[in-house]
């Protein structure tokens, strides 16, 4: 693939992805943290749903909206199903224990200056770098 | 607006939000999990174009965020539900450490997993339903946790 056109893909995407965080703030004054709307739904309280439905709908929608378009955009990596498994506990679990993801703290905390943040961002960036280096980057 | 408009408003916001944020996803490479390990693994072949996809999120959201913060409330009603906390401690690090483990074994963040549910593939599905129960077994774990970072921080455990 041609490097320059996937950098131009990258800034495309977090433009479209930092629109997206500004409406919600501007419009509906939430954070768009995905962690955080999904772990909503999983503790539901009255009043605080459909917002979050639309919005994880909406997710689904652009990713269909995605595929459609460009078909290779999806991969579903080649990590065996174990380390998958394994995979998504820690991610559900470390995303709830933490506050946020990669949406939340690192596009929308950072962009607010957030050092709470910023310090998650170093973490969670710097324990998955560390993690790719001692498997080997084996489940690539 | 009514409280009935503005809640109907919020969720046409939150739909159009979502479609964004997949699609930018999607067209970022973040929806290809070998393309994020390539991003993680600094020691070798290096893909930096993830770096392009923070940066440019955050030049367009830091800058409706100087519009907004002004702002009494959102433009539909209600209230700022922003976080003002400033300071850190054991449980947003250790936490954001775990977060990175996961990413780092898998190459999916949450957004990028759920998006990628379109590919109804086996793998995807499975991490998303794990992801969930993470997220359940943390909530339900709350007071063990909480013990656990006292404990941690040296203070008497909570009675």
């Amino acid at each position: 693939m041609n490097i320059s056109a996937d950098w131009i893909r990258a800034l495309e995407g977090g433009a479209l992805i930092g629109v997206s965080a500004s409406l919600m703030l501007g419009f509906n004054g939430r954070v768009m943290g995905i962690s955080g709307i999904v772990g909503g739904l999983l503790k539901p309280v009255a009043g605080d749903i459909a917002w979050r439905v639309l919005f994880v709908a909406g997710l689904l929608l652009g990713g269909l909206i995605a595929m459609a378009v460009s078909p290779g955009a999806f991969s579903s990596g080649a990590a065996p199903l174990g380390v998958v498994l394994l995979a998504g506990l820690l991610v559900g679990f470390g995303t709830r224990v933490g506050n946020g993801c990669t949406s939340g703290h690192g596009v929308c905390g950072i962009s607010r200056l957030s050092p709470r943040s910023a310090a998650a961002t170093v973490t969670f960036i710097g324990a998955g770098a560390l993690t790719v280096l001692v498997t080997g980057g084996a489940t690539r | 607006m009514s409280a009935a408009a503005s809640s109907r408003a919020q969720g046409a916001v939150a739909l159009v939000s979502g479609v964004l944020f997949g699609a930018g996803l999607a067209l970022a490479g973040m929806t290809r999990p070998e393309k994020v390990i390539g991003f993680l693994s600094f020691s070798r072949a290096w893909d930096p174009s993830l770096i392009f996809v923070m940066a440019s999120a955050i030049v367009v959201h830091a800058t409706a965020w100087r519009l907004i913060k002004g702002r009494a409330s959102p433009l539909l009603g209600g209230r700022f539900m922003v976080p003002t906390r400033r300071d850190l401690d054991a449980r947003l690090l250790v936490g954001a450490a775990i977060f990175g483990v996961g990413w780092g074994l898998g190459g999916f963040c949450p957004g990028p997993g759920i998006a990628s549910l379109v590919t109804s593939a086996p793998s995807v599905m499975l991490f998303v339903v794990a992801m969930l129960a993470g997220s359940y077994a943390a909530a339900r774990a709350e007071p063990v946790i909480e013990r656990a970072l006292a404990r941690g921080r040296g203070d008497a455990p909570p009675r």
